[in-house]
C-alpha cells in the first residue's frame, strides 16, 4: 500500500463557490447557446430541432466569410504595427530612477481608459468640426471622413487600437528587457558589437518569452474586438469595419436570427480556442527549449 | 599583449575626505606584459572596481590607466582591445558555438577565411572543436564559460584578458580542468591575464603574482610563496591559507617572549635581531605548528578540542591551557591522531614564525 | 528525531530524479549529502522536509508514517543557499517569527541569545536588505535555530559566500550543530566541506544513493569507483591495471604487490582500476615504494601545497605535494607511491582493496 494521501481535501470546499458562480454565469448560458444552435425558434412556443442545419448555413454564408476575412486582416495589421512599435517604445524607456517611474505611468495611461470611452474619445477626435485630428487633417487639405470613407475608417480604427493597446506590448517588453543582466551589454561592448547587433543577438532573444505573451494577448483581444469600433464607426461605412463580433451581434440581436447566431458564436469560440491552443503550445515548446539550454545555473 | 600601468584612486563621492570614502585608495601598480596576476580579496574590497577600471567599463575619479605607456583612461573597452570573462557565462543564445567565437572578428570585418581559421585554432585550444556547430545555449556551464573565454582569445591582438570570478558557477571537479586549461593558455599565448577572485586556491594556483586587497587597499603583492611564508600584514596571514595563520598575542620582555601566559625562550636568530617592546602578535601557520615533547621551551601546552581527519592531513584545534586562545595545527595523517581532551605540546617558535606590530610585519 | 526513508524514489514525467533508495540518517548528528549539482540532493531534501512526496516508498518520523503529510504539519527548519529572510521584517522580527507562531513567551530574550550565538546581536534593528551576504545567512540560520525543530535541513548554505567567510561560518556551524540536539542534514558539492563537517556522509550521484556511513570511513573506504570519484578533491588518479600473481600490474607500468582477495587473484585476465589519491604520491622514496617517472605538465602552487600534473607511462596523474616546489614545464620528475596506499577496484567498479589506516580517527 502506497501511503501517498492527497494533500488537503478542504481545498475543494473553498473552490465550490467559484464553481457555482462560473456555472451560473458561463456554463449554463453556454449550454443555452448550444441549445439555440440546434433548434429553429420560429416563435416562443414553436421550436423545431434542426440538428446541424444552422452550422451548415453559417459556413456557407458569404457575409460571414467577408466578416471573417476582414477580422483576420485587422488582427494581422494590429500585430504588425503594435509589436514592433511596442518593442521600440520599450527600448527607449529609461531603465531606472524617477524618470522610469514617471514614464511608466504616462505610458500606461491609455490602458486605464474604459473601452467605450476610448471609442468616444476617437469619435470626437476625428470629427472635422470639433475634433483636433479631424480639423488638422482638413486644414492640411485631406478630405477626411471616417464615416464616409471606408479606407479612412479602417485606418482610424487601427490607429485607435494602436493608441490604446501598444502600451501593453511596451510594458511587457520593458519587463523582459529589465531582466537582462548588465554583463551581457558589457560583453557586447567589449566584442565591438553595433547597437543593432546588440538588439538582434541579445535583447530580442531574451525578450522571446514576453513577446510570445504579447502576441498571444493582442491577437486574441483584437480577434474579439467589439466596443471600440462599435462606438467609433458603428460598423460602417456600410460594413467596412464590421468585424466578427459586431457581425455576430447584428445577427443575433439586430435580426434576431438566434439559431445561426448561436451556431456561429460556437464556431467563433472554437476558432479562438484552437488558435490559443496552437500559440500556447508553441510558446511552451520554445519555453522548455530555452530552459534546457540555460542548463544548470 | 600589453603592459598595464595603474596610478589612480577611485571614489564614488565627489569630494572624498577620509579613507572610508574611497572605493579604491590611491595605488600604483604595474602589470607586466604576458604576466598572470590575481586580485584576491573578500567581497567589497574593490577588486571588481579595479578590474572594471582596467577594462574601461568604469573611469577612475582620479589618476590614469596606461597600456604600453599610452594613456587609455578615456578610451572605451573596444578601443583598449581587452577581453573580459564574467562570473556567469555570457553567450549569444541564438548563435552556434562557431558563430559565437567568430562574432568579435565579424564585427571588425575580418575576411571569412581568416575568421574560420582563427576560430578553428581557438576551438582546438579550448577543446571545443567537436561542438562548433551546436547551438551555444544547449551546452553545459563550463563549456559556455570556455566560449566566453574563446570570444576574448579569438582576437589576435587582444591586449589583456580580465577574469571576474569566472569559476563561480562551475562544479568543483570541473574547476580543476578549467584552471589547468587557463594555465596552458597562458603558457601558449603569453597574454597578460588578470584574475579577480575571493578564492585563494584559484588565485594562488593561477597567478605568478597575487595582489591581496581589503577595503580598497592593496595590502601586499607577491608570489604565492612570498604571501604564504612572509605575509606583510596580519590580514594577508589570515586570508591566505586554509585555515589562516594562527595569531597569538605576545610581549617581548628582555630576552624572552611572553605568549599565552607562558614565557618562551627566543631562538638565537630572533634574540639577535631583537624584538620591539610592547604588544606584538606572533603569527605561525598551522602547517608549521608541530607536535613537540612536553616542556619544550618553544612550545605551548594545549588541550585538544577537536582532531578532524581531512583525508590529506589531521586538523587539530587546541585551546591554550592558560588563556582562551585557539591554535590550529596541520598534522600528518600517518601519525596517530590525539584524542579530544588530551594535552599536547605545540611548537610555535620556529623558522617560519613571524612577528607583527600594529598588524605590520616586523622584518 | 529518527527519520527513516524507505525505498523511496521520485519520478517526474519520464525522468527519474531519484532512484530507489533507503536512508536512515543518524539521529541527533550531522549527515552530509555529498554530490555534484543535479545529483538529487535538493530533491532528497525536499522529500525529507515534506515539500514533495516520493513517487514510491515511505517516509517515517519516529516510527510514524508521514509520507503524505504536508510540511506545515511536520516540524522542520530549512536554510537555503539564497539567504532567504522576510524582507519587510527587521532582523529581530525575522528571528522571532517561529517563536511567535508557536506562542512562546520570553521571545525577546531568546532572540537576543540566538543572535549572540551567531554574532549578529548588533544588527537586530536592521532590515535584511541592508546586510551583507554572510550576515543575511546568519539571520536565516538564527531563524532556523529559533524554530528548534528536531530536523534541520541546509541546502548548500555557504555556497554564495566568500571563501574565507565560508571557512568561518563552517566552523561556527560545526560548533552549533555539536551543541544542538537536532538531526542535521547538510547538502554540499565540495568533498572538503564534508570532511570538515565530520559526522556522517551520504554520497549521491545522478539520483542514486551510493554510500552512507561515518565521513572518514566513506572517504577512506569508498565502496565503488563512483564514490571514489565523487568524494575526492583533487580528483583521484584512476589507472588501468590487470591482476597478476602477487598483486596488480599497471597497464604500461610497474607492478605493485598488493594482496588481492582470493577470487580476483585467481582470475588473471581481469581488468582492474587502481586508484591513487593525489596526496599518496611522494617526492622522496621510502622502503617498498614503486617509482613513477614522468614529465611535468603543470605545477600549481597554492601556498601550503603544490599540485603537480605529470604525464607518465601509465597516464596523466595529479600529485599533491606538501610545501612549495618549483618545477619547470617539461622537466622530468619521478614520483613514488607505496602499494599499501593504493585502492583497487574491479571491472564493475566495486572496491576490492583499500589502504590500511593508522589506528584512531
Amino acid at each position: 500500500m502506497s501511503a501517498i494521501k492527497p494533500i488537503n481535501q478542504k481545498a475543494w470546499w473553498l473552490v465550490l463557490p467559484v464553481v457555482i458562480c462560473v456555472a451560473f454565469s458561463a456554463v449554463l448560458p453556454l449550454m443555452t447557446v448550444v441549445n439555440y444552435s440546434l433548434q429553429d425558434i420560429i416563435s416562443p412556443e414553436r421550436r423545431v430541432f434542426v440538428g446541424t442545419e444552422w452550422f451548415a448555413a453559417v459556413m456557407r454564408d458569404e457575409d460571414l466569410h467577408a466578416a471573417l476575412w476582414r477580422q483576420l486582416t485587422f488582427s494581422l495589421a494590429v500585430l504588425t504595427v503594435e509589436i514592433p512599435l511596442g518593442i521600440m517604445l520599450a527600448l527607449s524607456m529609461p531603465a531606472r530612477g524617477w524618470k522610469a517611474s514617471a514614464v511608466l505611468v504616462i505610458v500606461a495611461l491609455s490602458l486605464l481608459i474604459p473601452w467605450n470611452v476610448v471609442g468616444t474619445i476617437w469619435q470626437i477626435f476625428g470629427r472635422t468640426d470639433i475634433g483636433l485630428l479631424g480639423a488638422m487633417l482638413e486644414k492640411m487639405g485631406f478630405d477626411y471622413s471616417y464615416t464616409g470613407n471606408a479606407t479612412q475608417a479602417w485606418l482610424t480604427v487601427l490607429t485607435m487600437d494602436v493608441w490604446h493597446w501598444t502600451p501593453l506590448v511596451a510594458l511587457l517588453c520593458y519587463a523582459g528587457l529589465r531582466s537582462i543582466p548588465d554583463a551581457y551589454y558589457q560583453a557586447a561592448r567589449i566584442d565591438g558589437a553595433s547597437k543593432f547587433a546588440v538588439f538582434r543577438y541579445i535583447q530580442l532573444p531574451k525578450m522571446r518569452g514576453v513577446l510570445m505573451i504579447a502576441v498571444l494577448l493582442r491577437f486574441m483581444d483584437s480577434f474579439m474586438i467589439y466596443t471600440e469600433p462599435f462606438v467609433l464607426t458603428g460598423g460602417g461605412p456600410g460594413n467596412a469595419t464590421t468585424f466578427l463580433s459586431e457581425f455576430l451581434t447584428q445577427k443575433a440581436v439586430g435580426q434576431f436570427d438566434v439559431g445561426p447566431a448561436a451556431a456561429f458564436s460556437l464556431i467563433y469560440f472554437l476558432i479562438i480556442l484552437l488558435l490559443c491552443f496552437i500559440l500556447y503550445n508553441w510558446m511552451q515548446r520554445v519555453g522548455t527549449a530555452d530552459k534546457e539550454g540555460a542548463g544548470h545555473e | 599583449m600589453a603592459r598595464i600601468d595603474l596610478d589612480l584612486a577611485h571614489s564614488y563621492l565627489p569630494d572624498p575626505q577620509q579613507d572610508a570614502d574611497y572605493a579604491l585608495l590611491p595605488l600604483q601598480m604595474c602589470f607586466e606584459d604576458g604576466g598572470a596576476y590575481a586580485l584576491l580579496g573578500p567581497s567589497g574590497c574593490g577588486k571588481t572596481t579595479m578590474l572594471n577600471i582596467m577594462s574601461g567599463l568604469l573611469a577612475p575619479s582620479r589618476g590614469s590607466v596606461k597600456f604600453d605607456g599610452e594613456d587609455v583612461t578615456q578610451r572605451s573597452p573596444q578601443q583598449r582591445n581587452i577581453a573580459q570573462v564574467f562570473q556567469f557565462p555570457v553567450i549569444y543564445d541564438t548563435m552556434t558555438v562557431a558563430d559565437n567565437l567568430a562574432f568579435p572578428l565579424r564585427n571588425r570585418k575580418m575576411p571569412e577565411a581568416q575568421i574560420k581559421k582563427r576560430v578553428g585554432e581557438i576551438a582546438e585550444m579550448l577543446e571545443l572543436s567537436g561542438q562548433l556547430n551546436r547551438r551555444a545555449a544547449d551546452l553545459a556551464a563550463d563549456a559556455k564559460q570556455k566560449i566566453s573565454l574563446g570570444r576574448g582569445l579569438v582576437r589576435p591582438d587582444v591586449s589583456a584578458v580580465l577574469f571576474d570570478e569566472p569559476l563561480t558557477v562551475i562544479d568543483p571537479h570541473l574547476k580543476w580542468q578549467l584552471r589547468r586549461k587557463l594555465k596552458q593558455i597562458h603558457h601558449e599565448l603569453k597574454l597578460t591575464l588578470i584574475y579577480v577572485t575571493h578564492d585563494q586556491v584559484e588565485a594562488l594556483t593561477f597567478a605568478d603574482q597575487v595582489m591581496v586587497m581589503t577595503r580598497g587597499r592593496a595590502v601586499q603583492v607577491g608570489s604565492a610563496d612570498a604571501l604564504f611564508e612572509r605575509p606583510q600584514h596580519t590580514f594577508v596571514g589570515h586570508f591566505i591559507g586554509s585555515p589562516g595563520m594562527n595569531f597569538l598575542p605576545a610581549r617581548a620582555v628582555g630576552g624572552t617572549l611572553e605568549v599565552a601566559g607562558r614565557t618562551l625562550a627566543l631562538p638565537p636568530n630572533l634574540a639577535l635581531l631583537g624584538l620591539p617592546e610592547g604588544d606584538l602578535k606572533l603569527g605561525i601557520r598551522p602547517e608549521y605548528v608541530a607536535l613537540s615533547a612536553a616542556g619544550d621551551p618553544a612550545a605551548l601546552p594545549v588541550v585538544v578540542m577537536q582532531a578532524l581527519d581531512i583525508g590529506t592531513h589531521i586538523l587539530l584545534t587546541g585551546q591554550s591551557a592558560s588563556s582562551n586562545l585557539t591554535i590550529k595545527a596541520r598534522l600528518s595523517p600517518e601519525l596517530a591522531a590525539p584524542q579530544r581532551g588530551d594535552t599536547v605540546w605545540l611548537r610555535v617558535l620556529e623558522a617560519h614564525t613571524c612577528f607583527y606590530k600594529n598588524e605590520e610585519l616586523i622584518p | 528525531m529518527e527519520l527513516t526513508l524507505q525505498d523511496i524514489s521520485k519520478k517526474v514525467g519520464a525522468q527519474s530524479w531519484l532512484y530507489e533508495m533507503s536512508l536512515a540518517p543518524q539521529r541527533d548528528a550531522v549527515t552530509v549529502l555529498l554530490g555534484a549539482t543535479q545529483a538529487g540532493k535538493t530533491s532528497l531534501m525536499r522529500i525529507m522536509a515534506g515539500l514533495d512526496t516520493p513517487t514510491k516508498g515511505f517516509v517515517r518520523v519516529d516510527g510514524k508514517d508521514v509520507t503524505g503529510m504536508p510540511v506545515r504539519q511536520r516540524n522542520v527548519a530549512m536554510v537555503y543557499q539564497q539567504f532567504i529572510n522576510y524582507p519587510s521584517l527587521r532582523v529581530a522580527d525575522n528571528i522571532a517569527s517561529p517563536l511567535k507562531l508557536r506562542g512562546e513567551k520570553n521571545v525577546d530574550q531568546r532572540v537576543r541569545a540566538l543572535a549572540a550565538k551567531l554574532h549578529i546581536e548588533t544588527l537586530l534593528d536592521r532590515y535584511p536588505a541592508e546586510l551583507s551576504g554572510g550576515q543575511q545567512q546568519r539571520v536565516a540560520l538564527a531563524r532556523a535555530l529559533a524554530k528548534g525543530a528536531p530536523l534541520m535541513l541546509l541546502d548548500e548554505p555557504l555556497v554564495n559566500l566568500d571563501y574565507k567567510l565560508r571557512e568561518e561560518l563552517r566552523e561556527e556551524l560545526t560548533q552549533l550543530f555539536a551543541t544542538s540536539d537536532s538531526t542535521v542534514i547538510y547538502a554540499t558539492t565540495e568533498p572538503g566541506e564534508a570532511l570538515l563537517l565530520g559526522g556522517y556522509t551520504a554520497v549521491m550521484d545522478a539520483g542514486e544513493l551510493l554510500q552512507y556511513g561515518p565521513t572518514a570511513e566513506v572517504f577512506h573506504a569508498p565502496q565503488s569507483l563512483r564514490v571514489a570519484r565523487a568524494f575526492s578533491d583533487p580528483p583521484m588518479n584512476l589507472l588501468g591495471a590487470a591482476a597478476v600473481t602477487l598483486g596488480v600490474q599497471l597497464n604500461s607500468g610497474p607492478a605493485l604487490s598488493i594482496p588481492l582477495p582470493a577470487e580476483t587473484a585467481k582470475n588473471l585476465t581481469a581488468s582492474l582500476t587502481v586508484g591513487v589519491r593525489a596526496s599518496a604520491l611522494r617526492l622522496q622514496a621510502r622502503d617498498g615504494d614503486v617509482a613513477l617517472p614522468g614529465v611535468v605538465e603543470l605545477a600549481e602552487i597554492s601556498g601550503s601545497d603544490t599540485f603537480v600534473h605529470l604525464t607518465t607511462a601509465v597516464g596523466e596523474v595529479v600529485a599533491q605535494l606538501t610545501g612549495v616546489h618549483y618545477f619547470g614545464l617539461g622537466a622530468p620528475l619521478t614520483l613514488h607511491l607505496s602499494p599499501a596506499q593504493v585502492y583497487v577496484f574491479d571491472a564493475q567498479g566495486a572496491l576490492l582493496v583499500a589502504p590500511q589506516r593508522p589506528r584512531g580517527s
